[in-house]
């Protein structure tokens, strides 16, 4: 294992499969969420907050809050869905179900065997923010056809975040015990990650930590490409997902193969 | 014949902890071994090696002829195996459960439906085709572990505790099963704790314990060579027994309130015994496989 890239073989695309079929025995039920999460927060935020808010200075210019979160609730789904599949869903399958222990006595290697379950937990961040966009756009919030750009914008987060949620999963000794990432690392990202408010409204020590987090350029590109606003500051933060998951992703498989293999 | 499984001073630590201690056994084709021994004696260390799941700490292991270290995708496309552990996909039905698996081993899907739908007939499933996994009783969820493992067409196949926790009738059904699977060549190594199963199965067999191999042979032989033809059991013995049984010079195991007596032909001495020494029950029978395995393990409790 000394390689930097585990070798890894088509045959991840057999684990995503797999869950694909599960999923699509309650897909009525996955759907829901998504659905219905943007509603209550458009309604909480548009309708409630608004009233106070009114409109925002975002980048030298007046926009509606309601415009101001709703790329954020997007990038929200992203981070929600990738993560907390490949966190509490992935030990449910490796602990729970053991289903990692069928797989590893069939031809698939540990390392096709985790590969695949980010892979579908970026799946599932797409399919959650499609779903999402369909809502959003009856709001016409969402302009096309940059808008379209989210939806490869939610597979390199759901990356990003998958590698994340599945190294934990490979670290935590018991389930109970992701509250820690939770509570340290993504609810710090929900609220201070410029969802809410713009990060320039943070102290200058505040802003660098949050520059530092992939939630906080997640929710700019989603803002760039829902507003149709594409220009060069969307650069870096493209190179920082890729960066990130290009990182996080081999760790995640090695630290897994550490905990499977005895 | 060739060896499926050639183990040599085969080797398994989990830091202190040393769960196979350098043993050697092999495996022919076509026929049906035993791995027996108490819990915690090293059978599913050893065999986890076998398949793939777990790299050896020292030693030699092959299977079909090749390295399992660096060839393990290749062996595992050619084995089946049973875990211990139900590790079906719960919210798939029977069907899905076999389907799905299917895909693990790159198998088409026309194909695999075809082969699910031959060996949940094989298997007795097919009335329950579209029932979750979750829904299953033990022993259908055994049954559809089985089939599963043979949706590969594996030329070995590996069960570990195949029937520990079913019901008598789920316990003959997969059996019988495998009584065919070996009557039509396929090798099969298999792990357990119960006699009876062993000695009806398996054309071989070892008996573990502590990491190490005990003894090994064919399943009649060991009970020949290790306790003779006939077992008398005296409950509550008069005091002198043991003094007599000395100086017969017989093979006999002394429990306080119960003696065990090992002898070829026991017909004389049980008549013998049950006039002078029995005060409450004098039984003989035939020897058995659990009594070469409690004489070679102990009779004290494990764990």
């Amino acid at each position: 294992m000394s390689a930097l890239y585990p070798p890894i073989s088509r045959r991840f695309i057999r684990v995503w499969q797999r869950n694909l079929t599960v999923y699509r025995q309650s897909w009525k039920i996955s759907f829901i969420p998504p659905l219905l999460e943007p509603l209550f927060y458009l309604l909480a935020f548009g309708v409630g907050l608004s009233v106070l808010v009114g409109s925002i200075h975002y980048r030298g210019e007046e926009i509606s809050y309601v415009r101001f979160i709703a790329p954020a609730l997007i990038a929200i789904t992203v981070m929600n869905n990738a993560f907390f599949e490949n966190t509490y869903a992935s030990f449910v399958r490796m602990y729970y179900q053991k289903t990692f222990d069928a797989m590893m006595a069939t031809p698939l290697t540990v390392e096709e065997i985790i590969a695949g379950e980010i892979v579908w937990g970026a799946t599932k961040a797409l399919i959650a923010t499609a779903i999402m966009m369909a809502v959003i756009s009856l709001f016409g919030l969402i302009r096309y056809p940059e808008g379209l750009l989210l939806l490869p914008l939610a597979f390199l987060g759901g990356l990003a975040f998958g590698a994340a949620g599945m190294f934990c999963t490979a670290i935590v000794p018991h389930i109970e015990q992701f509250n820690l990432p939770v509570f340290l690392f993504i609810t710090p990202m929900f609220l201070f990650g410029g969802t809410f408010f713009p990060i320039e409204n943070l102290p200058l020590w505040a802003q660098k930590t949050a520059l530092l987090l992939p939630l906080t350029h997640l929710v700019h590109l989603a803002r760039a490409f829902a507003n149709g606003r594409i220009d060069a500051t969307v650069l870096p933060g493209i190179a920082y997902l890729a960066a990130f998951s290009a990182a996080a992703f081999p760790l995640a498989i090695r630290k897994m193969r550490r905990r499977l293999i005895k | 014949m060739n060896a499926v499984i050639e183990a040599e001073h085969l080797r398994k630590a989990f830091g202190e902890l040393v769960a196979v201690d350098d043993i050697s056994f092999a495996v022919k084709a076509g026929e049906c071994f035993g791995i027996l021994g108490p819990n915690g004696a090293g059978k599913t260390s050893t065999i986890r090696m076998i398949y793939g799941f777990s790299p050896p700490t020292a030693g030699q292991l092959t299977v079909f002829g090749l390295d399992i270290t660096r060839n393990a995708r290749e062996v595992k496309a050619r084995i089946g195996v049973c875990q211990q552990e139900n590790n079906l996909d719960p919210d798939l039905s029977v069907l899905q459960n076999l389907v799905v698996f299917a895909r693990y081993f790159n198998i088409p899907a026309s194909e695999a439906a075809g082969r699910a739908r031959e060996l949940m007939r094989f298997m007795a499933l097919d009335h329950r085709e579209n029932s979750r996994a979750v829904d299953l009783s033990g022993g259908l969820v055994r049954r559809l572990v089985m089939a599963r493992a043979l949706l590969n067409r594996p030329e070995l196949l590996i069960l570990d505790e195949p029937t520990t926790g079913l019901d008598p009738q789920s316990r003959h059904q997969v059996w019988e099963r495998l009584e065919e699977l070996r009557a039509g060549g396929l090798s099969i190594l298999l792990t357990t704790h119960y006699m009876e199963e062993a000695s009806r199965l398996c054309d071989r067999l070892l008996i573990m314990d502590q990491g190490r191999i005990l003894v090994e042979g064919k399943p009649e032989e060991l009970v020949r060579r290790h306790v003779g033809r006939h077992v008398l059991e005296v409950a509550d013995p008069a005091e002198d027994l043991t003094a007599f049984l000395r100086e017969r010079d017989v093979r006999y195991e002394s429990f306080g309130h119960r003696v065990i007596v090992y002898v070829e032909d026991g017909s004389d001495l049980y008549r013998e015994i049950s006039d002078r020494f029995c005060q409450k029950s004098c039984t003989m029978r035939m020897a058995t496989l659990e009594d070469v395995f409690l004489r070679l393990t102990g009779r004290e409790l494990r764990e």
